[in-house]
């Protein structure tokens, strides 16, 4: 399943770069695209365990920088 | 008006616009948020500190605090209320496992120079530093706003009639089959048709037409154009996550998701950049020292440079933001482009591949060529080149024109006016008789020919008319025996008939079992589309082909006016995509293919091309979709247009890159023999990232 999510708080292009390394490792995630100019979160996961994916999603954002939130 | 508009209806991925999101999306991004305004008051009150300090530091009015601890502890006020946030983003950080980041670095890097003594220099870098950040975020938050802009073309709010009175209710709330009321100068929220009203519309934001349209009961109206004038009744036909504002949308916040070889390159590069710099900083601030003996404060200050220097945010933000400019700029010339890789692609064009109909040709008939029985014979072969050839060509391909057997054959032909004037009035003679016997039928052929008529036809003169299916048409005009239809009709009813061998749709036409002529209906040749070869030709693309099922005739001559490098006919859809598998083989590595096409049958081609442009407006839902790049307005034109704006933005984005890793290279090696300061690396850092940034946002300018 693809979705899209908005994030706050992305201030800095480095970090949406790693954020999306750090998505992309998730086991479960097929693809991830944080892209800092939209201040988007494009995920493609697994359907059967996509709110506990998420939540791995945003503890490894968390991981980069705290401020930063997913809305969802 | 063959075809309306059917934009990007249809299914393109799920357009799942949350209301709220939609909504936060319209509050957001004022270019100074809150944030800003604090930082710029700490900012403004640490400058101001440190300009008393230097001051005093200067005119000697410290010289009874001593260096340490009074002058530190003097130092270290201003520093903390300028750098606190980085040094507890630093720490949680590190607690997080994220050693490299560079709020870390900074924490570093000004300790360092704490601890070397240099107070002035760690707050000033510190200082410098949060400047910059500023700027950057400010800067990336115009951009953002300003293609934010650009693309406002989503409505806020569509008007319901209800029990007489008009409700302004969210756009989602609507449902197809509804009525919605837009006012003059309203966005039209949604697609629909319209029922009541006229009015023209403006499609500016949609295709950067800017020629309003007329829209008037029955018309097709598409989400996100602005009415004009009058008021309308519509009446919805998609929901609001199918409409074509919701998709188009889509579309474009997709395409910085798919990123560029370019960009790729630089988030691997920042990977290595920013652990290599630092492990140079730890080597420079210890084996030096240790085997130089002594001098720990000169090589620490020249390991902080480093770790100013080690942030490779510079190229991180401008390389997608001029990609991202460029996108934005094709879209403001009504070019959706779906992804940065796209743009890239663009530019590296050197082949592009045209289907005919739709693309080249407008899909429209129009009589191009009427021969009466006795002036034709007078043509001989020798004339034909030197006769202007009408804009004509031929019926559309050969899978997807259903008109009822009357494919055309032959037929000597002249409209030009070289002819006698006394040709003139067997001309309109045989116009007369073939959209007489034509006038009941609504087929798109008998339109065309009742339409070069011209004149009012008094139905009550013919009768007796019968449809031959595959044939054409019997029927009685003033008396006389008519017939109009293909070569099969003619050799049916045994009549000897001249053999028509141009391109297009031929209809022959006897009276009274007598041969009377022959008509040439063709598709036209879009207008602007030997302009469009041309400035692609300009702007370096080496070839223009041409793949159509149609017959070969026609092909050509519409090859030979657009000046075409090669034309490929009577391909089955299937052959199109082997003829351009053939050309992808043939291709050298740096060079790209693009495909042009409308999209019946075209789909699976858009696919296997380096570059699938469709056409917005024509184009059917398969090949939009399948398409990397739309014209919205379906003017080819614009495809040297977006060559042009590829180039531009793929030349700012490697100035960025090029001058933003010159710059830190520069200054690592200065500071590495002791020749750069600390302002030199904040300039190198944050400075060239505004720089750099500043040069991405001309993309957006691109014309």
């Amino acid at each position: 399943m693809k979705k899209k999510f908005k994030m706050e708080n992305l201030d800095c292009a480095n970090c949406a770069a790693k954020m999306e390394n750090a998505i992309k490792k998730i086991p479960g995630v097929n693809d991830a695209s944080v892209s800092f100019m939209m201040q988007k979160l494009t995920i493609d996961a697994d359907d059967s365990r996509f709110d506990a994916i998420m939540d791995e999603v945003a503890a490894a954002c968390a991981r980069v920088d705290e401020d930063c939130r997913i809305l969802r | 008006m063959a075809r309306q508009p059917r934009l990007l209806s249809g299914s393109i991925g799920a357009g799942k616009r949350t209301k709220s999101a939609r909504k936060a999306g319209r509050r957001e991004e004022e270019h100074m948020t809150e944030k800003h305004r604090k930082m710029l008051i700490r900012i403004l009150v640490t400058f101001v500190l440190f300009v008393v300090l230097m001051v005093m530091d200067h005119s000697g009015r410290f010289s009874w605090i001593g260096e340490f601890p009074g002058g530190f502890i003097l130092y270290l006020a201003p520093y903390l209320l300028i750098g606190y946030d980085i040094i507890w983003k630093a720490a949680r950080n590190i607690r997080n496992g994220q050693v490299f980041d560079e709020n870390f670095l900074m924490m570093v890097a000004t300790f360092a120079a704490f601890g070397v003594g240099e107070y002035s220099e760690a707050l000033a870098v510190m200082l410098f530093y949060q400047v910059g950040e500023l700027f950057q975020s400010y800067a990336v938050n115009r951009s953002r706003k300003s293609i934010s802009d650009m693309m406002d073309i989503c409505p806020e709010y569509a008007n319901i009639e209800e029990n007489g009175e008009l409700r302004q209710v969210d756009p989602d709330d609507v449902e197809p089959g509804n009525l919605i009321v837009i006012k003059a100068g309203e966005r039209i929220p949604l697609d629909g048709v319209v029922v009541e009203g006229e009015s023209m519309i403006d499609t500016a934001a949609l295709t950067g037409e800017s020629v309003p349209r007329r829209a008037a009961a029955g018309d097709e109206v598409i989400s996100g154009c602005v009415n004009g004038s009058g008021t309308l009744k519509v009446k919805v036909t998609k929901g609001f996550e199918d409409s074509t504002v919701a998709r188009i949308l889509e579309l474009v916040e997709n395409a910085s998701s798919k990123k560029a070889k370019l960009e790729n390159f630089i988030t691997r590069f920042a990977r290595y950049y920013t652990p290599v710099v630092t492990i140079a900083a730890a080597v420079l601030a210890v084996i030096p020292p240790l085997i130089l003996g002594g001098g720990w404060a000169d090589w620490i200050q020249r390991a902080c440079i480093f770790l100013v220097i080690s942030c490779p945010c510079a190229l991180v933000i401008s390389v997608p933001l001029g990609f991202f400019g460029g996108i934005g700029a094709a879209s403001r010339i009504g070019v959706l482009v779906k992804g940065s890789n796209f743009l890239e692609a663009v530019a590296e064009m050197t082949t592009i591949v045209f289907d005919k109909t739709g693309t080249l040709t407008k899909g429209e008939f129009r009589v191009t060529e009427v021969i009466p029985a006795d002036v034709g014979e007078l043509a001989d072969e020798d004339d034909w080149d030197s006769r202007k050839l009408n804009e004509a060509d031929a019926a559309g391909e050969s899978g997807q024109t259903p008109f009822f057997g009357k494919a055309g054959e032959t037929a000597i032909a002249n409209e030009d006016g070289t002819q006698l004037a006394a040709g003139e009035s067997a001309r309109q003679e045989l116009l007369r008789l073939a959209a007489f016997a034509e006038g009941y039928s609504t087929h798109p052929i008998a339109k065309s020919i009742q339409e070069a008529y011209g004149k009012p036809l008094e139905l009550n003169r013919v009768s007796d008319v019968e449809e031959l299916a595959g044939h054409g048409i019997r029927a009685q005009v003033d008396g006389s025996a008519v017939l109009a239809g293909n070569g099969k009709l003619m050799e049916q009813m045994g009549i000897a008939y001249q053999e028509c061998q141009r391109g297009g749709t031929v209809v022959y036409v006897a009276r009274d079992g007598r041969f009377a002529g022959t008509i040439v209906i063709s598709d036209t040749i879009k207008d602007g589309a030997r302009e469009a070869i041309r400035d692609m030709k300009q702007v370096g693309v080496k070839q223009c082909i041409m793949l159509t099922g149609d017959r070969k005739e026609a092909a050509q001559e519409v090859a030979r006016e657009l000046g075409l490098d090669q034309v490929h006919a009577e391909l089955l859809p299937g052959d199109k995509v082997e003829q351009v598998e053939a050309l992808l083989n043939a291709q050298p590595p740096k060079e790209r293919l693009a495909f042009v096409g409308d999209g019946i049958n075209d789909a699976p081609v858009l696919t296997r091309a380096d570059i699938g442009i469709a056409m917005g407006t024509m184009g059917s839902d398969a090949a939009i979709e399948a398409a990397d790049v739309v014209l919205m307005d379906d003017d080819v034109r614009k495809i040297a247009a977006i060559v042009r704006i590829s180039r531009k933005t793929l030349r700012i984005v490697k100035q960025n890159i090029v001058f933003a890793l010159g710059v830190k290279a520069l200054v690592l090696l200065l500071g590495a023999f002791g020749m750069a300061n600390m302002w030199e690396a904040v300039f190198a850092d944050v400075g060239v990232s505004v720089i750099a940034i500043l040069n991405s946002m001309r993309a957006l300018k691109s014309k």
